[in-house]
């Protein structure tokens, strides 16, 4: 359903934004406007407020309907294996690169519930590198962090993960990771074993550690230009020298001065190497 | 007609049986007219890594799949990409979203209706052709109320009538298109 009786205009989206600032800490105003009034207007229908002024005001008053908004607002869709081009060029261009390195540091900004990181488990393990690597998950929202504890996601997935494992140059029986519960498919304990999982703010935390790979994608999208590029400088400062980051498939660094550090790979796929 | 506007931005939205169409549409577009376009196909992500090239073929305008962050520019088609919803912002820019499908599909033709009359209002023309879904519909009766200029394939005309037959009859519309009024069509966009 797109009609919805609330409209939210863009002052009222100043008035919230505003107050998730001053009362929680927490700052959206470089959010992408566009996407954050869908979201929110969406929540107040769902939520059924009669007025924007009871929705401000629960928002303002309960912890509790804070969380929710947080869960409601970021948009959480994610598969395992997005973009089998992606995979493929991961797989076999970087992870042989990554090998190098004594120690493998790959941290997941915008993990979501973590289809992202146990797609990167399984490719690490193929290439017998999980023992020594160790994938940072982080998100804004703590409720997501704690599916990827879990590890289980919903066995409707699995036969179009299996298809994307497969395309993206997997050989094994996809079903061979993970034992199916009901409705659930839970993934080997070993792959969760070197996952480390933290909240981070992208917007306001700053870098915790140096990385050979950062992935952030379909984050960023989320952001607007400034906040795009304040972040961008932020991964470049969390990254060691030949390090690479991965974006999603529509983004990029043309609208950053940090992208003079960095070389696209060679296949065009979104990846690019610190090399200054 | 019901009303005059000058269109800046003209947003398609298409479902199985409208390529043909739109294969007869961008030709009409002439390179200095002041005019964006974004076309909203509903497609699946391994299809068609071609379309853009194939329908550069067939326009004057330059067509690109859209980028996160694209500015609209005159002259330009922006091809909704696979899997991700497209909105605009204020300052004319294109923001991809990834969220939930609507109407079982992303990108959605309402998300992007929707999105483009709350910057556009009555600078802005949608054209809703050929499907068998009824995405695009809840968003032309907003973009109508926010003043933008409907036009809809004639069901006739349609190879599946489905899409703009809910169109015609749910929302008031200001040009019906059929197989032979695509040079009124052209003198629409061109005002
Ligand atoms: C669409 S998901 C992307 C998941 C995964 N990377 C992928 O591409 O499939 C976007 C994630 O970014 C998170 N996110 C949004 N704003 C954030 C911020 N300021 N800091 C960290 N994570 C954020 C959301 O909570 C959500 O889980």
């Amino acid at each position: 359903m797109v009609s919805h009786d609330i409209q939210l205009t863009d002052t009222e989206l100043d008035i919230i934004l505003n107050d998730l600032l001053e009362l929680y800490g927490y700052d959206f105003t470089n959010y992408s406007k566009a996407s954050l009034k869908r979201r929110i207007t969406m929540l107040i229908s769902n939520d059924r407020f009669p007025s924007f002024a009871e929705f401000r005001f629960k928002l303002r008053h309960e912890r509790d309907y804070f969380n929710r908004f947080i869960e409601k607002v970021t948009v959480n869709v994610t598969e395992m294996f997005r973009d089998i081009s992606f995979y493929k060029t991961l797989r076999n261009d970087i992870i042989p690169v990554l090998a190098t390195w004594p120690m493998i540091r790959i941290w997941h900004a915008g993990c979501s519930t973590g289809e992202e990181v146990y797609s990167m488990a399984i490719l690490l393990q193929e290439a017998n590198l999980l023992h020594k690597s160790l994938l940072y998950a982080t998100d804004i929202n703590p409720a997501v962090l704690e599916k990827v504890r879990g590890g289980i996601f919903p066995l409707s997935q699995m036969k179009q993960y299996s298809e994307n494992y497969i395309l993206s140059g997997g050989r094994k029986d996809f079903s061979s990771y993970y034992t199916a519960k009901y409705n659930a498919a839970k993934f080997d304990s070993s792959l969760g074993k070197k996952i480390v999982l933290a909240t981070h703010n992208l917007v306001s935390d700053s870098s915790f550690n140096e990385f050979q790979l950062i992935m952030c994608r379909n984050v960023m999208i989320y952001f607007d230009k400034p906040l795009q590029d304040r972040v961008l400088h932020l991964f470049y400062d969390s990254l060691e020298m030949l390090g690479y980051l991965a974006l999603g498939s529509k983004e990029s660094l043309k609208f950053t001065d940090i992208n003079k550090h960095f070389t696209q790979h060679e296949n065009r796929e979104k990846i690019w190497r610190k090399i200054s | 007609m019901a009303h005059k506007n000058n269109t800046a931005l003209l947003v398609i939205g298409g479902s199985a049986g409208s390529l043909a169409v739109v294969l007869k549409i961008i030709p009409l577009l002439e390179k200095d007219w002041n005019l964006s376009v974004i076309i909203i196909f509903h497609r699946k992500a391994s299809e068609e890594t071609t379309l853009a090239e194939m329908l550069s073929t067939r326009t004057a305008f330059n067509v690109k799949e859209a980028d996160d962050k694209d500015e609209l520019v005159p002259g330009t088609i922006y091809l909704a990409p696979p899997d991700y919803h497209v909105l605009i912002e204020r300052e004319q820019v294109i923001t991809l979203d990834d969220s939930e499908k609507v109407n079982f599909s992303r990108p959605s033709i309402d998300v992007t209706f929707e999105s483009a009359a709350q910057i556009y209002g009555n600078k802005l023309t949608c054209i809703l052709l050929s499907g068998a879904n009824a995405d695009g519909v809840e968003g032309l009766k907003i973009a109508r109320s926010r003043g933008a200029f409907i036009i809809v394939q004639d069901p006739a005309c349609a190879e599946i009538p489905y899409m703009p037959k809910e169109a015609v009859n749910n929302v008031a519309i200001d040009f019906l298109l059929t197989d032979q009024n695509f040079e009124v069509l052209k003198n629409i966009l061109n005002r």
